[in-house]
């Protein structure tokens, strides 16, 4: 029986008025932007708006259509990355800060392999056989990263105090960011242009879509479902989610626990890897620090969807994705805040504090034994 | 561990393990090729360690087979199990060790004269072939890396059978020795001063490095010590621990006199560029005596502690300067540094209010990453267009002025030595408030709450309260941190407030050891002193490029061997390895002999 | 010998997602009483000593202490009203010095702050001096165990036996009015039970302490035990002395099983 069971009831202490008024405020701002903005889309010139923001100009359908697309296929990619913090959580009960990294090292290995390709020739009479080499490059590379991360730092550690293994992965993610700037150089790299057939624009039903995003959500869709089926329909799944349980008790039913614990690990350094690529073509620059942000923001989004659920990591990456490129416009310009895309991750940071407020299961729930939940 | 336990007799030579002398081979081999294109030979290559013979490039790559081969033959002392005495057996480990990994060295001179991989490896080039070929030839190099390995195993594996006593003076000698070397600037700008230039000229040669008999020299003394030295200085510190009541009291307060003599006098002998060193390990120290009560004390792992750091340079900045940002209205007036320093502690204290009422609840582990997030709003608010008319956005707040210590003196940037003064008064402030909350019923609830939060809470102690209280105090110091930095630099800009800051401040306070005031000020010293800030140059220039990557590695290896820190804090250590400090007192039979039937083994949950 | 109603539970339940770990009991404490609370594993009865120190909130019911309801305090609250407890896995605060783990919990008992500290203020001295008898004096109950050298020890040398009894000086360092015991005796040998059951006796005849207790040997619940409540399944089945509990039908039902075919 743990703290955490125990349901709050009406606030009490001062911190818990404050926290009342952040949350009245929040809410307050949220919504009034919102309207702000259905009014200023309604009539641009309207008195409100125009005395809150003089230059409000409103968004047009193919904008906001623009926004939630590329919110969209940018989420989906949170979600890849947030299945592998989701699934370490979900098992060890700790963040692996470095999981960023993983996916860092997967898009710089597709950079390198690329490039190679790129130089050979191949890369443009063979997109479809070089892509699929490269991710498949890139899988490897990010497994054997994630693995070998798992049985250098973390496996020694398990059992000890749950900050423990968190410090270290933050000094692992810093190690792994600069093993790349000392052998791979400091500055930005790039991927060789794609063949125009999938970056350019193509109308699908009712919507027009880049071919790279579109190739990144369906990436991630079957993805999505692959793991899915893993975990559901397995042996394998079933015995990571015995051990997610209790760790003993999965012992003790003759269930090899490191070679689980490594295969988690292992598929979400795999779906990083994944991740890492789609990055690479969808943005065409890597640089050391690629895995910080995005893994951040990755394992917000997992929090979003609730940590150890993995169609809440995914449910949580979209809906993270999608705020952070229709926040800033829907919410923060009505208010007549400039520049308000430079505040593109103070937004997703703000909606992983407003989610833990309201919600510290996450929008799906928590899917952890109950020794983690403490 | 006593000397009185009874050794099995050696093992022989052909008994290994080939196992483990297979991986810690191949382990070496790795290190060394990743050494070797992390461009650390080539880079510092110029930093002459000895005078003509020994380079630090050359040493980057070299300590490590030493290393290797004597930690091979070392083995875990266990309580109740035989240990074997050392022989042979741990020399031939250690030399195939160096062996394997002097072949890793010797394969990658072939690679690099055969391939040409500089485009995704940067350091991929021809001085690196001519370095690792001691500039003759690619055979040359191939049989010389092998002799090298192999030779630096086996004298490592050798460590095992000379006495303790004369492996104790051999490891004195050579870390006095390359300490000296390393810590040449220092140590040549402090004999000047004292009239000792004569001895500097003699140990060091002209154009930097030890020169060959400076060497020698530096090892007698060192040996010496180790021989003779080193036992009086332990009878001095075993007497000073048998002091008791008043007479520890004296002892205690002449020590610290000692201690606040040397800061004061220190900076006199030391030139410009030591000073300004100085100046910044202060600065670091306060921010990480301020992270210390946080998460030593009160176990919060705050990632954002560089947020209080930006709000007190951008408040000092703003009000000292003429040149903040446009939107502010006229009447604000320009104050002095220290008026604007007691808004700066109340700003502070209110941010710290601010962002800890929201995640003092959280978990530990999702406050790590919420502190963190609102570590990075703070600087993208402060980097906006948004309240750029405030902040100057990245264009930063410039041109503030320095302390004006009530119209006596202006300290400021270009006086590195009155720079280090303020800095050190403050973090004299700041080691009194963390030693005396320590011991006071603030600090006895955040030790509670860090040792078991719910526990404490049943106790009634309202930890809401307390964890904000320890946020505050944290804020607060990190808040006077970020006024001197701004006063010293004379300007704050975005990008001096990274999480990377935080980052750095977290290693140093883990590094030299959670919860223990000597331990962190040990860990600025030895870290910002000589590796440097995140932007700030250390004693070792040459290193920045390595740094970070130096801390990376440090934090890791630190969580996993050595959790409790440099200068451990001894209830850390104990709960840290309780497990087998229990174990290790059970075995001996030392767990409380008072009770006939304690079990002792048994570990209450934390 | 049972004086003013202290403590009234009334029709209190909880549930945890659909399975009820308590259902509707009433139960009641009077000032100076020893009430043992008995039953089988997985009876609730942690579950209980959770809801009246409020780390566990009921799902309904009311607990009324001193005449004033208990629903809804943040633990530390329900200590600074005057209930204490203990943990059935004992858990001290293993690393700070067993001095310190009795003056930490008079936290709520005392009031200096920042100020004090820093300044070291008269006050401050004062007070922490009087933190430091009351921690030494209830040390001091438990004779020579905890005190003299030890009290610089850190907690997590202590044997078992002294973790227990450690764990009961620290509740009493909160000066409670009401002491919840959750297995006093378990791990100890005969001897060491033996002992602590008299202690307990006299932390009600010299220390004025009322005492709720979870137990279960049956022979520390017989010699010090006032009045005996039974618990199974969430509810109560029996109330009582321990005779007359010990020889109730449901109790022995409870403890033994339903006869086979009974139970089919």
């Amino acid at each position: 029986m743990t703290t955490a069971m125990k349901a709050k009831a009406a606030p009490r202490t001062g911190v818990d008025w404050f926290l009342l008024l952040i949350k009245s405020v929040m809410f307050f701002f949220i919504a009034t932007g919102v309207l702000l903005f259905i009014f200023q889309q309604i009539d641009p010139g309207n008195p409100i708006a125009s005395r809150l923001n003089d230059d409000a100009t409103g968004l047009t359908a193919d904008q906001f259509e623009g926004l939630v697309i590329a919110g969209l296929s940018q989420g989906a990619m949170y979600g890849l990355i947030a299945l592998g913090y989701s699934m370490v959580y979900g098992v060890l009960g700790f963040i692996n800060f470095a999981h960023g990294e993983v996916f860092m090292v997967g898009a710089m290995t597709g950079m390198i392999t690329s490039n190679k390709l790129h130089e050979a020739g191949a890369w443009e009479s063979n997109f479809v056989p070089s892509l699929l080499f490269i991710v498949l490059l890139s899988i490897v590379v990010s497994t054997l990263t994630a693995v070998v991360m798992e049985r250098v730092a973390y496996r020694p550690l398990r059992g000890s105090p749950r900050l423990i293994p968190l410090i270290t992965s933050i000094g692992v993610s810093f190690f792994i960011q600069n093993v790349s700037v000392v052998l791979l150089g400091p500055g930005a790299k790039s991927y060789p242009a794609l063949p125009d057939w999938l970056s350019k624009k193509r109308d699908i039903w009712f919507i027009s879509i880049e071919g790279t995003r579109l190739l990144v959500v369906l990436v991630a869709a079957v993805s999505m479902v692959g793991l899915w089926y893993l975990v559901e329909r397995t042996k394998t799944g079933k015995a990571m989610r015995a051990v997610a349980e209790d760790k003993e008790i999965a012992s003790l039913m003759g269930i090899n626990v490191n070679r689980i614990i490594v295969t988690t690990f292992a598929v979400g350094g795999a779906m990083a890897g994944v991740a890492g690529i789609l990055w690479g073509i969808m943005f065409r620059s890597v640089i050391h620090t690629t895995g910080f942000l995005p893994g951040i923001k990755a394992f917000s989004a997992a929090v979003v969807g609730g940590i150890g659920n993995l169609n809440g990591a995914m449910a949580g990456g979209l809906s993270l994705g999608s705020a952070e490129a229709i926040a800033p416009l829907v919410i923060l310009e009505p208010w007549g805040v400039s520049g308000v895309s430079q505040l593109r991750d103070a937004v997703a940071f703000s909606v992983l504090i407003l989610v833990l407020l309201v919600k510290p299961t996450g929008l799906f729930g928590e899917r952890l034994s109950s020794e983690d939940r403490g | 561990m006593t000397d009185t336990t009874v050794l099995a007799p050696a093992r022989g030579v052909l008994d290994q393990d080939w196992r483990k002398i297979v991986n810690y081979g191949l382990l070496l081999a790795l290190a060394e090729v990743f050494i070797a294109l992390a461009n650390m030979p080539v880079g510092l290559d110029d930093f002459i360690l000895i005078e003509p013979i020994l380079s630090l490039g050359y040493v980057s790559l070299l300590w490590l087979p030493l290393l290797l081969g004597y930690s091979i033959g070392t083995e875990k002392v266990l309580e109740g199990v035989t240990s074997h005495a050392k022989g042979a057996r741990e020399v031939v480990a250690g030399a195939c060790v160096g062996l394997i990994g002097g072949g890793g060295v010797s394969g990658l001179v072939l690679l690099l004269d055969n391939f040409d991989l500089r485009d995704p490896l940067v350091n991929w080039s021809p001085q690196l072939l001519a370095l690792l070929a001691f500039d003759n030839g690619v055979g040359y190099g191939v049989g010389v890396w092998l002799a090298i390995g192999g030779g630096l195993g086996l004298l490592g594996g050798s460590m095992h059978l000379i006495a303790p006593l004369a492996r104790r003076v051999v490891s004195t000698m050579v870390l006095a020795v390359v300490g000296v070397a390393v810590l040449e600037t220092i140590l040549s700008d402090i004999a000047e001063d004292l009239f000792l230039e004569w001895l500097a000229d003699w140990i060091y040669f002209i154009r930097g490095g030890v020169s060959l008999h400076g060497a020698a020299t530096v090892a007698v003394v060192a040996g010496a010590y180790a021989v003779w030295g080193s036992k009086a200085v332990k009878g001095a510190k075993a007497s000073y621990q048998a002091l008791e009541g008043v007479e520890r009291k004296q002892a205690n307060k002449v020590s610290i006199a000692v201690v606040v003599a040397a800061t004061i006098l220190l900076p006199l002998v030391l030139g410009k560029i030591t000073n300004e060193l100085l100046a910044n390990v202060g600065l670091f120290l306060l921010l990480a005596l301020g992270l210390n009560i946080v998460i030593g004390l009160a176990g919060i792992l705050d990632l954002g502690y560089v947020a209080f750091f930006a709000v007190g340079g951008y408040t000092t900045a703003i009000l000292t300067s003429p040149n903040r940002g446009d939107s502010w209205p006229t009447w604000i007036p320009q104050v002095w540094w220290v008026v604007a320093l007691m808004l700066v502690i109340v700003l502070a204290g209110l941010t710290g209010l601010f962002i800890g009422a929201p995640v003092i609840r959280m978990r530990g582990d999702y406050l790590a990453i919420v502190t963190l997030g609102f570590g990075e709003i703070i600087r993208l608010l402060f980097l906006s267009d948004w309240l750029g008319g405030f902040t100057g956005g990245a264009q930063g707040v410039t041109n503030v002025p320095g302390v004006q210590v009530f119209g006596l003196a202006n300290v400021r940037g270009t006086d590195p030595r009155a720079v280090f003064y303020l800095v050190a008064f403050f973090c004299a402030i700041a080691i009194y408030v963390s030693w005396r909350l320590e011991k006071s019923r603030i600090g006895r609830a955040w030790m509670a709450v860090r040792e078991d939060e719910s526990v404490a809470e049943a106790m009634g102690i309202n930890t809401v309260n307390v964890k904000l209280l320890a946020f505050v105090v944290g804020a607060v110091l990190a808040s006077f941190s970020g006024a001197i930095f701004a006063a010293k630099v004379g300007s704050v800009f975005p990008t001096s407030f990274i999480i990377l800051v935080s980052i750095v401040i977290l290693i140093v306070v883990i590094v030299g050891g959670m919860g223990n005031i000597a331990g962190v000020v040990a860990g600025s010293v030895v870290l910002i002193g000589v590796l440097g800030g995140p932007k700030q140059p250390g004693l070792l220039q040459e290193f920045s490029e390595f740094k970070l990557l130096i801390y990376g590695a440090l934090l890791v290896w630190m969580m996993l061997k050595r959790p409790e820190g440099l200068i451990p804090n001894v209830r850390r250590t104990r709960e840290l390895h309780q497990d087998e400090f229990l174990q290790d007192a059970w075995l001996k039979g030392q767990i409380d002999e008072g009770d006939e039937t304690g079990d002792g083994g048994e570990v209450a949950p934390a | 010998m049972s004086g003013e109603r202290l403590l009234t539970i009334n029709n209190l339940s909880v549930t945890f997602g659909g399975l009820h770990a308590l259902r509707e009991l009433d139960f009641h404490v009077d000032e100076g009483e020893i009430v043992s609370v008995i039953g089988p594993n997985g009876a609730g009865k942690t579950t209980f000593f959770n809801m009246i120190s409020g780390m566990v909130t009921p799902t309904s019911g009311e607990i009324i202490f001193e005449n004033q309801s208990l629903i809804g305090l943040d633990p530390n609250q329900v200590t600074a009203r005057g209930i204490a407890r203990t943990f059935q896995n004992v858990r001290l605060f293993a690393n700070m010095t067993i001095l310190e783990n009795v003056m930490v919990a008079q936290h709520c008992r005392t009031k200096q702050g920042l100020w004090g500290a820093l300044f070291q203020t008269s006050s401050f001295k004062r007070e922490e001096e009087e933190i430091r008898e009351w921690g030494e004096k209830v040390l001091g109950f438990f004779g020579t165990r905890l005190v003299g050298y030890r009290l610089d020890q850190p907690a997590s040398v202590l044997s078992y036996a002294n973790r227990r009894r450690l764990e009961i000086a620290r509740a009493m360092a909160t000066k409670p009015t009401i002491l919840l015991l959750d297995e006093p005796v378990a791990g100890m040998n005969p001897k060491e039970s033996e002992e602590l059951t008299r202690l307990i006796g006299e932390l009600r005849s010299e220390w004025g302490f009322t005492i709720v207790m979870i137990e279960h040997d049956m022979g520390v619940v017989r010699d010090v035990s006032d009045r005996v409540v039974v618990l199974d399944h969430g509810e109560t089945i029996a109330q009582g002395s321990y005779e007359e509990v010990s020889t109730n039908p449901d109790v022995i039902e409870a403890y033994l099983g339903r006869p086979a075919e009974e139970a089919s």
